[in-house]
């Protein structure tokens, strides 16, 4: 039964974890957005063997299990610390799915915008940095957003690889003390008080930018 | 390699088996997250708070707290509890809500989409609050929902290797058990993201036959395409 003082003594153990559980989905979401936009302009590249083992192999990433990918990425790169790595896998995997969210958004400027650059002989680098990202990247932020949500739901699998996280920490600490009821509602819980007021925001963000 | 292979070969028979839990597991969430989703969608879209604000909260619960803590938590605290879930009834459970919920916000949308006056004419012409919803709403709805839903459940399907964690004998469970006995560990895991991929490939054009199916229902061109 639910016992206050265990949860009581559970939650600094817990709460430990959820400084491991912030930084990769802080450092995990900045590389998915990079690397997400790296290669949402090179999938835009003309030459079809640059685009099409992107495109394979981006595919192959988002229709695979993301627990496996960290296992696998554990065995097969050693010699690297395991948040580190942790963080990489969780990177590339939603830099797979951000990339598809940037293409969108570079598809829907207008192509009037790319004529004018072209009658102003504008520098590529210029036509990129000074008039297309911007407007792309403004309507895809809810939606880059929903991904940083859902990177933090899924931070859990880091455990796999045995790296210090909330839910890792609130697995030991429930089979240490016997109390798996305590430590895994806590769990839940600051799972919901941290990402709820974030959808909320998203989803504001989402209507403000649609009108 | 050659040591995997015919180990692989041999183990092929238990591979199967773990192929076929991970896709029953899949199967059977799927099913209840389904329920779960219309239940839920129809539900939020109630004028009347009583029944409106229940499935808000339980959406949001089951939306906010990671899919990760919801399955431990049916399969460690609940026995706390008294109540004793069978592995693969925890899996069920816990995919079904966290995916249906994902899901009835899909159905709210796709029912939210449907032109206003097709309702309005449906009201017209009399039809009683369940013809409304399954003989207009519905049918046009649901190609909306079809392509969301085919997305929701590519995610589930990946979500699917957490039942090893659950003593459950899925296909990374079987693979696990290849790998410790070969010790080829890089070709048991690329051999389950192959399997995988090709599981989602075949959920792919399922749920695209199932898309054009309503399109043509509707009498939209399904675009042969």
């Amino acid at each position: 039964m639910w016992s206050w003082e265990t949860a009581r003594e559970g939650l600094p153990v817990i709460l430990s974890g959820f400084r491991t559980t912030l930084l990769a989905t802080v450092l995990g979401s900045a590389l998915a957005m990079a690397l997400g936009l790296v290669m949402a302009v090179l999938l835009r590249s003309p030459t079809r063997w640059v685009t099409l083992p992107l495109r394979l192999a981006a595919d192959f990433v988002r229709s695979t299990p993301v627990m496996i990918q960290l296992f696998a990425a554990w065995v097969l790169i050693p010699g690297i610390d395991a948040l580190t790595l942790g963080i990489a896998v969780l990177g590339v995997h939603y830099a797979c799915y951000t990339c598809e969210v940037y293409r969108a958004g570079i598809d829907a400027v207008p192509a009037g915008q790319w004529e004018a650059c072209t009658a102003l002989s504008l520098p590529r680098r210029r036509v990129w940095w000074a008039v297309v990202l911007p407007q792309a990247v403004r309507n895809v932020l809810p939606a880059l957003g929903n991904y940083v949500i859902s990177m933090f739901k899924e931070t859990p699998f880091l455990s796999v690889i045995a790296v210090q996280e909330m839910v890792q920490r609130a697995n030991e600490y429930g089979s240490v003390h016997f109390a798996y009821l305590e430590a895994f509602t806590l769990a839940a819980l600051l799972f919901l008080i941290a990402g709820y007021p974030a959808s909320v925001l998203m989803r504001r963000l989402e209507k403000r930018l649609a009108q | 390699m050659t040591d995997f292979f015919h180990e692989f070969a041999r183990s092929l028979p238990g591979i199967g088996e773990g192929i076929g839990v991970t896709l029953l597991a899949t199967a059977l969430s799927a099913a209840v997250a389904l329920l779960v989703a219309f239940g839920f969608g129809l539900m939020t879209r109630s004028p009347r708070l009583l029944v409106r604000g229940p499935a808000r909260f339980a959406v949001e619960f089951f939306r906010g707290t990671s899919l990760y803590v919801q399955l431990f938590w049916l399969f460690f605290a609940l026995p706390v509890l008294g109540i004793r879930l069978e592995p693969m009834a925890c899996a069920v459970v816990a995919f079904g809500l966290n995916f249906g919920a994902y899901g009835s916000e899909v159905v709210r949308g796709a029912l939210g989409s449907v032109p206003r006056s097709q309702w309005e004419a449906a009201l017209a012409l009399g039809m009683s609050p369940r013809q409304r919803l399954t003989r207009v709403m519905l049918p046009q709805a649901w190609v909306q929902m079809v392509p969301p839903f085919g997305n929701l459940l590519i995610q589930l399907l990946k979500a699917t290797p957490l039942l090893s964690l659950i003593t459950i004998a899925d296909l990374t469970f079987e693979m696990d058990q290849l790998r410790s006995l070969t010790g080829s560990t890089a070709e048991a895991y690329l051999a389950i993201l192959v399997i995988y991929y090709a599981i989602a490939a075949a959920l792919n054009s399922l749920m695209r036959a199932v898309e054009s199916s309503a399109k043509t229902r509707l009498g939209q061109d399904a675009g042969g395409s």
